[in-house]
């Protein structure tokens, strides 16, 4: 089983100039422990210090929100397509003026 | 504050920033950080402007957006000609009489010049910079008045646009956007789904989206809503402000623009509480307001305000944030409300807006019902866009009746039948009818009416 993760060009300069690669992760949690040992610069921007997934990122499975299919807890299906998407496209904007 | 970028006599400098790790980006077509991929923001070097940005160079200046200039990102040596803004603030009695409110104003950007919305102050602040960085094509993604506005002055100033649309936007929104010329795509999505495609457009082509990679100056075009308030004010900030929230940018930038003024002695210091208006159909920011949250959960849109229809709104969690910070609130309302709303602006105060102000003027009458605003605290409602776009919504609203024949016995007729009141005490008798009648006649045909 294999999906197919693609960056932003911002974040390709942590991959190489990559922005597809393919993994073989089951969930987002999976996929964010696999970047830690395939690009370690990439996971460095893309979490905070917690660990977790930057509120600035969004992630689609298949051109839907990973928040309407459950989230960390939704299963990735074989030939899936899991796109990260800075959140200027929705979602979070950083306080202060 | 030292701040490097571009500046010319009269401006203020200006560069974007990151929010969240605080680095510094120049003045690029750029929206979100390299490094933490938060989202960047305008700063600007007040101090480079104290003194020479005041009530009277204000006063001196054009009768649009533009008196404020010094205060806005735009690039050196660009010359803004296109008379945006500076829309009227409308003192709302009857309204308030209505809603039990004493000192209401409604600012009314249904009449912003060129396309009838407040999206032109944005696309204007946009496009100047699109043009400095060299951009030939722009594009938006769009739930119909940012469309026409990008529309109407990209034709103007010679760029070429293309523009992305959720496939079922109102007829009036895509016809308004094709006649000036830009090249409309429809997207079998949602808003969201369409900004997010657009993202990836910006990505790729070299393009200048202006809420996308020209974000971080667009928006700060919003900051004239709030500079005029305070002007037409008397240089006095409100109580309160009311505000519909889409992408939640719009509620924050007036904020913005207050306190500017306040630091810069303008206005006496104040805060204002803000309050957000959503459609019950589409109401992520007022649902994290009223529980309190500091996230965002995504909804899928269900409205009749679809300007306002935006599930994921990129500026909601700092809308909600501040909203609650300035001791404001978040209301939404059905779509029957919203129609309900759109009519009772337009019988009060001879403003007719479209849904998004329908949302508005519902919200703030509930806010006043609720005792959330208090009878005679200043309050403006904002109100951002025409109701000749949005027409569909009152589809079926009123009562198509026969044609009466031009003829005042069949005028007093009809009169009879509706409202027999009103029927005049000379139309009784059937001979001085028919002479008015022809009379009446006569003169419409010289008058060149027929
Ligand atoms: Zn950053």
């Amino acid at each position: 089983m294999s999906v197919k993760v693609v960056l932003p060009t911002a974040l390709a300069r942590h991959t190489d100039g990559q922005k597809i690669f393919a993994s073989e992760a089951t969930n987002l949690p999976g996929l964010l422990a696999e970047v830690d040992t395939k690009f370690p610069a990439l996971s460095q921007n893309i979490k905070d210090e917690q660990g977790k997934l930057r509120r600035f990122i969004n992630v689609y499975i298949n051109d839907e929100d990973i928040r309407f299919l459950g989230g960390d807890a939704h299963q990735f299906e074989d030939g899936d397509e899991v796109m990260l998407i800075p959140s200027i496209a929705g979602g979070c904007f950083a306080d202060g003026d | 504050m030292e701040v490097s970028g571009t500046v010319s006599p009269c401006q203020t400098k200006y560069e974007l920033r990151c929010n969240e790790c605080g680095k510094s980006f120049g003045n690029r077509p750029l929206s979100a950080c390299d490094d933490c991929l938060a989202p960047l923001e305008v700063h600007y070097d007040l101090e480079s402007v104290r003194g020479r940005f005041t009530r009277e160079t204000v006063a001196a200046g054009p009768a649009n957006i533009w008196r404020y200039k010094a205060l806005l990102p735009i690039p050196e040596g660009y010359e803004p000609d296109l008379p945006v803004g500076f829309t009227p603030l409308v003192r709302a009695k009857n309204l308030g009489k209505r809603i039990g409110a004493t000192n209401l104003y409604v600012k009314n950007d249904s009449v912003c010049f060129p396309t009838l919305s407040f999206k032109d102050r944005v696309v204007s602040v946009a496009l100047a910079n699109a043009q400095a960085f060299g951009f030939t094509t722009v594009g938006c993604s769009s739930t119909g008045n940012l469309a026409n506005s990008v529309a109407a002055q990209a034709a103007r100033l010679g760029i070429k646009a293309t523009i992305l649309v959720p496939a079922d936007l109102e007829a009036a929104k895509i016809l308004n956007t094709q006649v000036y010329g830009a090249r409309l795509v429809r997207i079998d999505g949602n808003y969201d789904h369409v900004n997010r495609l657009c993202t990836q457009i910006a990505d790729e082509y070299n393009w200048g989206f202006v809420n996308v990679n020209l974000r971080p100056y667009y928006a700060e075009g919003s900051k004239t809503v709030g500079y005029e308030i305070a002007e037409q004010l008397g240089w006095k900030l409100p109580d309160n402000v009311v505000c519909p929230m889409a992408g939640g940018s719009l509620i924050r930038k007036i904020r913005k623009a207050f306190k500017e003024l306040i630091e810069l002695g303008l206005v006496e210091p104040k805060e204002v509480r803000f309050f957000g208006a959503q459609a019950t159909g589409c109401s992520p920011i007022s649902q994290a307001v009223k529980n309190g949250w500091d996230y965002i959960e995504p909804q899928r849109p269900n409205t009749i305000a679809r300007s306002l229809a935006i599930g994921n709104p990129a500026d909601g969690p700092a809308a909600a944030k501040m909203i609650r910070e300035t001791g404001g609130w978040a209301e939404d309302v059905s779509d029957v409300e919203i129609v309900a709303g759109i009519q009772e602006l337009a019988e009060t105060e001879g403003i007719f807006t479209e849904t998004a102000g329908g949302v508005t003027t519902a919200v703030t009458a509930r806010l006043y019902a609720h005792g959330r605003i208090s009878q005679d605290e200043t309050t403006v409602v904002c109100i951002t866009g025409n109701g000749l776009k949005t027409t569909d919504a009152l589809e079926g609203r009123f009562a198509a009746e026969p044609a009466v024949k031009p003829k005042l016995a069949a005028f007093d007729e009809y009169l009879r039948s509706v409202d027999s009141s009103l029927v005049s005490a000379n139309a009784t008798e059937e001979g001085e009818l028919v002479s008015f009648d022809a009379e009446g006649v006569e003169l419409t045909l010289v008058g060149g009416v027929q």
